[in-house]
């Protein structure tokens, strides 16, 4: 579904500040599999999320989403990002919000409409299309960002640290809703996260990248049972086991010698 | 942006603080106590004779109120609020795109900037002699310059509103595939509005000070300027009494504006202030 082949990315080649953000990263990512990309802060993964977007041209190598080389943003693809308060729209009603990326989908008025609220209804906000932005919690924007990514039925959900912004218990919330969305719709997500304990809970595989320039230096399949319960998959041995591992990959750091 | 916000709002606490209404209230109250004492003290010193040129606060309010009823007056003030009003929106038309294009390609904005920065500071006033020789009849001038003149706070407000849309925000919407086109209809435009807005609003101030400079230097042509070279060529306690009213029209023709596109503005853009 993608194919990413020795992508590099340097900000600023030659200049004085020059950054390497990342090097030679290959990945592969099947369809209808949920990636989660972990790594240490400013490792170059909000660069690797923009690449496959085609919000940034990378300095080398090639992305590929359904075969199809990544010049521009591809079609059949939607992003939620960190910032909701900045990625939402705030002179748009809740509704517009969600309708207003459907025009590239060739649908009127009203087929953009229906299709909103649908979206909002399947994460929670049927009530709030014609609320403002800035009427709703944190967490209540992140899911109309949500919402809106989904009413747009991409095959290809890329999500830049989406949780970041909101507190713990609502963290939580959230991270079910895209498990239960993606079990609708059928698409591939990449998430992208710094907290590892997420990314266990919620991948199907995580990829650890290392510090910048980024490349791939751990790539685990995680296989808990579904469906996934913030307590009980929490305290399954596999899932205290991977957190470890990808802990250990983060930091850096080799497994301890076993002890007998 | 805007500095009419009221001091209560930064960062007290909720608790004592009056209900808005009353806090407007008593803002409302504060304001006519000031224009009172004003008037008070006009009044006393008018009729103290420490002025003796200038004719008592009653006496000009009585004729302002007269000029109202004076068609001669009407016709005049008619005539610098019609170019005014066609004035604003040309200026609209001409530099909301000139700011947006200088915002949005760096390359133009810089190519321009020289130009712009000299240009900039020229009085406007100074441009009357150029526009009558440019624009005929001098109802074209006015209306020209007018144009010019509210064009430059619209255009440095657009450019500036422009540049500090959110980047995120133009990205989220090149992410579902739009085109530039439709992030600077979309996004830009949407988010630069208030800045633009605000550019308006000072320049519907300046389509007056235009207007009424050049009623006055052209004379015999109609308008308020026109209306007050006449009255003061007059003589006598009169010609004062009539140059005192003009000028008091013309401040709450001014103010009239201003009241009403900053309840507009509230009202447009609520998102903003949340």
């Amino acid at each position: 579904m993608l194919e990413i082949d020795n992508l590099t990315h340097v900000y600023g080649p030659g200049s004085p500040n020059e950054h390497h953000a990342i090097d030679g990263l290959k990945l592969s990512v099947a369809a209808g599999e949920l990636l989660c990309v972990v790594g240490p802060s400013g490792c170059g993964k909000s660069t690797l999320l923009r690449s496959i977007a085609g919000l940034i041209k990378p300095t080398g190598g090639e992305i590929r989403v359904d075969g199809k080389l990544v010049r521009q943003t591809p079609d059949n693809l939607a992003v939620v990002f960190q910032d909701y308060s900045r990625s939402l729209f705030p002179w748009m009603s809740v509704a517009d919000n969600v309708a207003l990326p459907l025009r590239r989908r060739g649908m009127d008025k009203r087929q953009r409409r229906e299709a909103a609220q649908e979206a909002l209804e399947s994460v929670g906000l049927a009530e709030a299309g014609r609320k403002y932005p800035f009427q709703l919690s944190g967490g209540m924007q992140q899911r109309v960002a949500i919402a809106r990514a989904l009413a747009y039925r991409p095959s290809l959900m890329l999500m830049d640290e989406p949780f970041g912004s909101v507190d713990a218990q609502t963290r939580e919330d959230l991270e079910d809703l895209v498990l239960k969305v993606r079990g609708h719709h059928r698409m591939t997500i990449v998430l992208i996260t710094h907290d590892i304990d997420e990314s266990v809970y919620v991948g199907d595989r995580v990829v650890v990248l290392s510090k910048a320039p980024a490349h791939v230096v751990g790539d685990l399949k995680v296989d808990l049972p579904a469906p996934r319960d913030q307590i009980t998959t929490r305290e399954h041995p596999d899932f205290v086991r991977l957190r470890g591992e990808v802990g250990r990959l983060v930091r850096g750091v080799d497994a301890p010698a076993a002890t007998a | 942006m805007t500095a009419e916000t009221t001091p209560a709002r930064a960062g007290q606490p909720n608790q004592g603080r009056p209900s808005p209404s009353r806090a407007r209230r008593g803002k409302l109250l504060r304001h006519a106590v000031g224009v009172a004492a004003f008037l008070l003290v006009w009044e006393l010193a008018a009729r103290a004779g420490l002025l003796p040129w200038l004719p008592a606060a009653s006496a000009s309010l009585a004729r302002v109120a007269e000029l109202a009823f004076d068609p001669a007056f009407a016709g005049d003030l008619l005539s610098t609020l019609t170019a005014a009003a066609a004035g604003l929106p040309l200026a609209v038309l001409v530099a909301v795109p000139i700011g947006l294009l200088l915002g949005t390609v760096p390359a133009v904005e810089e190519t321009t900037r020289a130009i712009v920065e000299f240009l900039r500071p020229i009085p406007s006033v100074a441009l009357i002699p150029l526009a009558l020789f440019f624009f005929q009849p001098e109802i074209n001038a006015k209306v020209a310059l007018i144009v010019y003149a509210a064009s430059w706070p619209i255009l440095i407000n657009t450019l500036y509103g422009v540049r500090d849309v959110d980047p995120v925000a133009t990205e989220t919407l090149r992410s579902f595939g739009f085109g530039s086109a439709a992030v600077i209809w979309r996004v830009s435009l949407p988010s630069a509005a208030p800045f633009i807005y605000t550019g308006i609003r000072l320049a519907a101030s300046i389509t007056l000070i235009l207007a009424i400079s050049v009623e006055y230097f052209v004379g015999g042509s109609g308008g308020i300027g026109a209306f007050l070279i006449q009255a003061s060529t007059g003589i006598g306690a009169d010609a004062m009494l009539d140059v005192i009213a003009t000028l008091v029209w013309a401040g709450l023709v001014g103010l009239a504006v201003n009241v009403l596109l900053l309840r507009a503005e509230r009202r447009l853009f609520r998102w903003r202030h949340a």
